[in-house]
């Protein structure tokens, strides 16, 4: 399962000065659905174009099943890409489409169709082949460029920015089937998105990058837990980012002061950073519990010693979100502390309202510490 | 605020009205005098009776004067053609080019453009003459060539004999591509520069190499900008005067020199009237040829 696939080695390009993509190494295996993810600019699409060949690197050597295809031509590589645009050739057929790839490899008449038919039904467009682009919807045109893309058979699919056209409703769908396609087929995919829900939806393993350079290569959800930096921690979902000092760090617990907040950070195990250094505590807003302040009692959530772990603040500002609110809560200080709470009754029911004071709380499970 | 121009009479006709007399006084009212004059004959030296004759369009079709309408239909087709086949690639060109270099290339592409079609022909003139640049040229490397010969030992090269290069059909073509050639490259590059680079990069993608995407792609995409690239080259090349006056040979006439020749030394305004009719239904035939294309592929503007 873990046989690579794809490896880029040191691999930098420049364009003038610039450096759009900065020494990055990255082992994409097989089987593998792969999100680049990053801001726009972030060097995620130059990146996939090495891949594709439209771009040659600087420096460093790029390894397709271990053969070094840096200097390959985009038309001898075992990749197909599905552009942002999907580039569908509006001339020709949707069968056309599909089939042009395989005309060009001089594939059979007789096999040829088959395999376009086969594609189509794939991507449920059995029955459209004769139909020109333009009488298709964005979404289909989607799909005919994935069809036109697979029946190729590549080593691996590249897909630039898949679902960035499409409106919500259809996107929501496009992500599934996109999943179940890449579990059908079987083949690599890597996906270019600057849309994080997408790649956390999506991938199975995400490269977040940000000015050219690699930041971390994780699962979604050690990305989500398990930040390695402050720009992870912001880029994937909201986050509450509190600056201190490591002031206890042992094996089963750690202890971080933070100016921000009124009391202490308690982590039940130990972070073995730079005692006494600065770290950042970073805690998602829906890891943090609202509860009503009835008397001046702190609520404890058992796993953290008393006078940590809790605060108190009132509610500045609350954003209804359907399932889901948001509440910006300011503490002692001034500081605003997001925090997100599922709407488990309705609305009119809920008890956080505008102006209210109330408990903020956490488990010492919760916070992740970063040290950049 | 959008009104129908039934609500405004007034204004509306006010912004037609100059255009409008302009176009009838100036012409619609001589084309009218001349249309009429192609069914006259001559009275006397200047009076021209117009007595309903077809006699001029007889004429016209007669062997010796079809032969010349079809010469310039030929002579404008090789031109298109040449057009076609030099400006599609110098068109790609410009649209790959960087941005800065772009805007040089079509700068050098329109600079001919606003000079002088007379003094661009006696530029030619000078170019191509018995001891013009060329023969000039040639005859330098023949020199050089006929003194290194000697310098090895071998017999000189003899003298050089000049290439005829003006005052034939040859020289009248070079005119013609030279002349018209921006009118095929510019639009040519606004219908390549509008293509989505990325379909170029998917047939790349697709294993196909840069002749396929270039003809499987690149030309179907640009059959819009070559229809009226075609159509803006030969219309003015069918009617072209100048060129064939100047470069030309006994030979090389084309109908417009015939036209004129008709208004000013034959002094028969019927049968120039006639020919001039003739020349413009056919470039009325041209112009719906390339509407009856442009209908038939709907779909490749996009």
């Amino acid at each position: 399962m873990t046989k690579p696939i794809i490896t880029f080695e040191n691999v930098t390009k420049r364009f003038g000065k610039l450096a759009a993509v900065d020494n990055v190494s990255l082992t994409v295996n097989e089987g593998e659905f792969f999100a680049l993810l990053g801001p726009s600019g972030c060097g995620k699409t130059t990146l996939l174009r090495m891949l594709a060949g439209f771009e040659t690197p600087t420096e460093g050597r790029i390894l397709i099943d271990g053969q070094d295809i840096s200097n390959v031509p985009p038309n001898k590589r075992p990749v197909n890409m599905v552009f942002e645009s999907y580039a569908v050739f509006p001339h020709m057929t949707v069968a056309d489409n599909v089939a042009y790839g395989l005309k060009v490899d001089n594939v059979p008449k007789a096999e040829r169709e088959a395999r376009v038919a086969e594609a189509l039904e794939l991507v449920q467009l059995g029955g459209l082949g004769g139909r020109k682009p333009d009488q298709l919807s964005g979404g289909q045109r989607q799909r005919v460029a994935l069809a036109r893309a697979l029946v190729k058979r590549p080593r691996v699919l590249l897909l630039d920015e898949p679902l960035s056209a499409l409106d919500a409703k259809l996107r929501e769908q496009m992500r599934t089937e996109l999943c179940t396609l890449q579990e059908k087929v079987g083949i690599t995919f890597i996906m270019v998105t600057h849309d994080q829900d997408e790649a956390l939806a999506l991938a199975s393993r995400c490269a977040v990058m940000s000015k050219g350079l690699l930041q971390q290569v994780a699962t979604p959800s050690d990305l989500y837990e398990f930040p390695n930096s402050r720009f992870v921690a912001d880029f994937i979902g909201q986050v509450n980012l509190f600056e201190g000092v490591l002031a206890v760090d042992e094996p089963s617990h750690a202890v971080i002061k933070s100016p921000d907040l009124p009391v202490d950070i308690f982590l039940d195990h130990g972070v073995t950073g730079p005692r006494g250094g600065t770290v950042w505590a970073a805690i998602r807003p829906e890891k943090i519990e609202l509860h009503k302040k009835t008397d001046d009692t702190p609520p404890n959530l058992g796993d953290a010693p008393k006078g940590t772990n809790a605060v108190e603040g009132v509610i500045k500002h609350e954003a209804y979100l359907g399932g889901s609110s948001t509440y910006e809560v300011e503490i002692a200080g001034g500081r605003r502390v997001k925090v997100q709470r599922s709407n488990l009754t309705r609305w009119d029911q809920e008890d956080f309202k505008l102006g209210e004071t109330v408990w903020l709380c956490w488990h010492a499970c919760s916070p992740a510490v970063l040290l950049s | 605020m959008e009104q129908s121009w039934k609500q405004a009479k007034a204004v509306f006709a006010a912004a037609l009205g100059p255009p409008l007399v302009w176009l009838v006084l100036f012409f619609l009212a001589p084309m009218a005098i001349v249309w009429a004059y192609s069914f006259g004959h001559n009275v006397g030296l200047t009076e021209i009776a117009i007595s309903g004759t077809f006699h001029n369009y007889a004429r016209a079709i007669e062997p010796l004067y079809l032969k010349i309408f079809l010469k310039s239909v030929w002579v404008a087709g090789l031109t298109t053609g040449l057009c076609l086949v030099i400006g599609f690639p110098v068109a790609l060109a410009i649209t790959f080019a960087s941005d800065k270099a772009k805007a040089w290339l079509l700068l050098l592409i329109m600079l001919p453009f606003w000079t002088n079609l007379l003094i661009r022909t006696y530029a030619l003139i000078a170019v191509l003459r018995t001891e013009g640049y060329v023969n000039q040229g040639l005859e330098w490397f023949w020199k050089g060539g006929s003194g290194l010969a000697t310098l090895i030992g071998l017999q000189p090269l003899g003298d050089f004999q000049p290439l005829e290069l003006l005052h034939n059909n040859f020289a009248v073509i070079l005119g013609l591509v030279y002349v018209h050639l921006p009118f095929m490259v510019l639009p040519l590059y606004s219908a390549l520069d509008r293509l989505d680079k990325s379909l170029l990069e998917a047939s790349l993608d697709l294993g196909a190499g840069h002749l396929r995407t270039l003809f499987k792609v690149v030309v179907p995409l640009a059959i819009p900008g070559i229809a009226s690239g075609v159509l803006i080259t030969f219309i003015p090349a069918l009617g072209a005067y100048l060129t064939p006056d100047l470069l030309g040979g006994p030979d090389s006439q084309m109908i417009a020199n015939i036209i004129e020749r008709q208004f000013k030394r034959a002094n028969d305004w019927p049968f120039g009237a006639a020919l001039s009719f003739l020349l413009m239904y056919l470039t009325f035939i041209a112009i719906a040829i390339q509407a009856v294309l442009n209908r038939k592929t709907p779909e490749a503007k996009g």
